[in-house]
């Protein structure tokens, strides 16, 4: 680990591993978007009339609408007549089969990745549903699962099997009309996963979904439904990654997660999509509308996430406390590097009595990086003794990058109490040079203050992604200090 | 004769072309303590930066010699890696870092260096707790994050527990008596001498003649305009005590 003269300053390149493609035949709708691409779309996913009228719905909707102009973030105007918005492996496109029919370049891509679905290779006791594109190519450990009655499949199979639930649940927390790119989503959302925990159940392993862009100029949109009936418990994880490419993709899910009376969730994201070049050409556009609604009582929804990936970031995954002494939380670590932007945060809506939210952000900005720190806290009248605490810290790294922070706070209850903390700090030549007269190279001291600095969200993660999540930031640190 | 552990020869050094140290001359040999004296804006501070490698200063001339390699070469890591050690003046608080980590790391990046197997992290705490005994350092400067939230005393007791730990060559104690009171001045001098051995050398620098009371130093050198002046045993730095710098500095002076 040896290192030259170093200044905080020098950038070097830095490799993102991911960023390979998989040369797979497949097949897609042309580009643009209209009512009869969402009618294919829909006729290929062989939905319900219902379901079809939902999406077009939202489609008529979203063409009302403008993109938020609020965010912290710049970029050029998105051509959405550019955009393929479905793209499917071609033996595929007919939906989910079993995993031994799936191309084996498919399985390769995903071996690559280190996600083993093949269940002879599984090394952790996880659950693990991949969508490659637009679609979802397998899921692992569905028997186990359901001897337990939990449903872990992918969206599509979803509307087939049980679309009571679908019907009863989607959009119910994201309504189609809740934002621009809900909107967009709602009309064109190819897959995703689909959960159901029931009564009673702890599930009895991690969850997890995988999702992969592969083909050029298109976007993902995938829908993740999450539903624990009283009493249930799950944790759920997500990961991303995509090719480099110099075009920027986008990428623009919904989440909608739901506990009923004495539930819990805990929603785990490690989002590592291209970010782009040092000099910022391409990367993912993460436009990501999350939200939990806890409408139990005593229930809770934890939603950690550890955003290191794309080239800019907007979501706010947050929780509505609507059940009586239901509990939100929000951990989450943003990493931006080069010319990364990030505009993240949470929304905690108080309904209920004695609901109690936490807020836990670390923020990080190095070389060009842009990270605001975006969060509401709302606190209705019938909120008795709500309480919420707050806490932003910002770090830098070098003095090229930028930290933000905005939060707005709402409170329409006396008695509610609202902490709010927040703090910069900076990463100095001085702690560099410490490090360095006590042996340890400046690229390792780095990476020992920013892990130190998000402890208190890695231990947050399942264990085996807390390690993950540390040297994925070591990684997309690498060349902060050159 | 040994080797010296640090040859000092001709060392001139400046920042943004004003020039500190104006042809410095020093050498040490293992099991010797050296003081350097001198009064603010001397160099006493520049000179330890230099050794321990820091940014910012240009060499207009001279040679540094450590152990046999040309110091100025090496990147500060690798002088830590290679036994020199600096004790600061001001230590550096790292908020979220553990200090039991932080020394590990450091530890294992020299045992690596040295080409020794790293230690694990019950060796590690086993060997780092007879360390503290020694010193007597309490046991909750392992679980602080490193030097935050300590108190001056504290973070020099501190630099002299990771001295302790790490083991050097050549310690460089930078002024490290400043700021504290008579008690803690005792303590910080007690595990100087402790850490004394045949094999490494100390280079103390201080302002004051107190903590000469407490670390018995083989040669003292006072430092004055960028210069070394004088040079003798420690009975210069009583009489530097006596006499003040001014009059020591101006009998130098004059030619003899």
């Amino acid at each position: 680990m040896s290192t030259s003269t170093e200044t905080i300053e020098k950038l070097v390149k830095q490799e993102y591993k991911y960023g390979f493609t998989t040369e797979i035949e497949t097949e897609s709708a042309p580009p643009g978007l209209n009512e009869d691409v969402i009618r294919l779309i829909s006729r290929k996913k062989k939905e319900p009339e219902w379901l079809l009228e939902w999406r077009l719905k939202a489609y008529r909707h979203w063409t009302t609408l403008q993109a938020p102009q609020w965010p912290k973030v710049h970029y050029p105007e998105i051509d959405y007549q550019d955009i393929t918005y479905f793209v499917a492996p071609k033996n595929m496109s007919d939906g989910p089969k079993s995993l031994d029919e799936v191309d084996p370049k498919l399985l390769e891509t995903y071996e690559k990745l280190g996600i083993p679905l093949h269940e002879r290779n599984r090394l952790l006791g996880v659950a693990v549903d991949a969508v490659f594109d637009s679609v979802s190519v397998g899921t692992t450990f569905k028997k186990q699962l359901g001897e337990k009655g939990v449903i872990f499949c992918s969206f599509s199979e979803a509307v087939q099997e049980h679309p009571a639930l679908v019907r009863k649940y989607l959009g119910s927390v994201v309504p189609p009309t809740d934002n621009f790119y809900a909107a967009l989503n709602s009309a064109v959302f190819t897959d995703g996963s689909f959960v159901y925990v029931p009564k009673g159940v702890r599930c009895p392993m991690e969850l997890s979904t995988y999702f992969r862009i592969n083909a050029e100029n298109t976007g993902q949109f995938e829908r993740t439904l999450i539903i624990a009936d009283e009493g249930s418990h799950v944790s759920y994880l997500e990961g991303c990654t995509a090719p480099m490419r110099d075009e920027n993709q986008l990428h623009a899910a919904v989440v909608e997660l739901i506990t009923l009376d004495n539930a819990e969730i805990k929603y785990s994201t490690v989002q590592n999509w291209y970010p782009g070049d040092e000099n910022g050409k391409g990367g993912i556009y993460n436009f990501v509308t999350k939200r939990g609604a806890c409408r139990g009582v005593n229930s809770k929804i934890s939603w950690t996430q550890v955003e290191t990936g794309s080239a800019i970031t907007w979501k706010y995954p947050g929780v509505i406390l609507q059940g009586d002494n239901s509990i939100g939380e929000f951990y989450s670590v943003a990493l931006t590097n080069n010319y990364q932007q990030a505009d993240t945060g949470t929304k905690m809506i108080h309904f209920g009595k004695n609901t109690r939210s936490t807020i836990v952000s670390k923020g990080i900005s190095a070389g060009h990086g842009q990270n605001s720190y975006r969060g509401l806290v709302k606190v209705l009248k019938g909120a008795a003794n709500a309480r919420n605490f707050s806490q932003c810290d910002s770090l830098l790294i070098g003095d090229q990058c930028g930290a933000h922070t905005f939060p707005y706070i709402e409170v329409k209850n006396t008695s509610a109490r609202v902490e709010h903390e927040a703090s910069t700090s900076k990463i100095g030549e001085d702690q560099i040079f410490y490090c360095k007269q006590r042996a340890i190279s400046a690229q390792d001291a780095v990476n020992m203050i920013v892990n130190g600095y998000c402890k208190e969200v890695f231990k947050q993660l399942p264990m085996e992604f807390a390690v993950e999540a540390q040297k994925l930031l070591a990684v997309s640190l690498e060349g902060s200090v050159g | 004769m040994t080797q010296p552990i640090l040859a000092i020869q001709n060392l001139s050094a400046g920042v943004e072309g004003r020039q500190i140290l104006k042809g410095i001359n020093l050498v040490i040999r293992p099991g010797e303590v050296h003081a350097v004296m001198g009064p603010n804006g001397s160099g006493k501070s520049t000179l330890a930066s230099i050794l321990a490698g820091r940014d910012g200063y240009n060499i207009t001339g001279g040679e540094v010699i450590y152990c046999g390699k040309d110091l100025l070469e090496l990147d500060p890591e690798e002088r830590a890696r290679e036994g020199l050690f600096l004790a600061f003046q001001y230590p550096v608080e790292i908020p979220g870092v553990n200090s039991t980590y932080f020394l590990k790391a450091a530890y294992n990046e020299i045992r690596r260096h040295r080409g020794q197997p790293e230690l694990d992290a019950m060796e590690f705490l086993t060997f780092v707790k007879e360390r503290m005994k020694i010193l007597n350092v309490p046991e909750d400067f392992l679980k602080r994050p490193v030097n935050h939230g300590f108190s001056g005393g504290e973070k020099k007791r501190n630099e002299i527990f990771q001295m302790a730990v790490l083991e050097p060559k050549l310690a460089i104690l930078d002024e490290t008596d400043s700021g504290l009171d008579i008690d803690a001045l005792k303590i910080v001098a007690l595990g100087v001498n402790k850490l004394k051995r045949p094999d490494n050398a100390q280079l103390v620098i201080t302002h004051y003649q107190r903590l000469l009371n407490f670390i018995v130093p083989d040669f003292v050198h006072v430092l004055y305009d960028g210069r070394i002046v004088r040079s003798g045993g420690k009975e210069l730095a009583l009489e530097l005590e006596e006499k003040g710098y001014e009059l020591i500095v101006h009998r130098a002076a004059v030619p003899a």
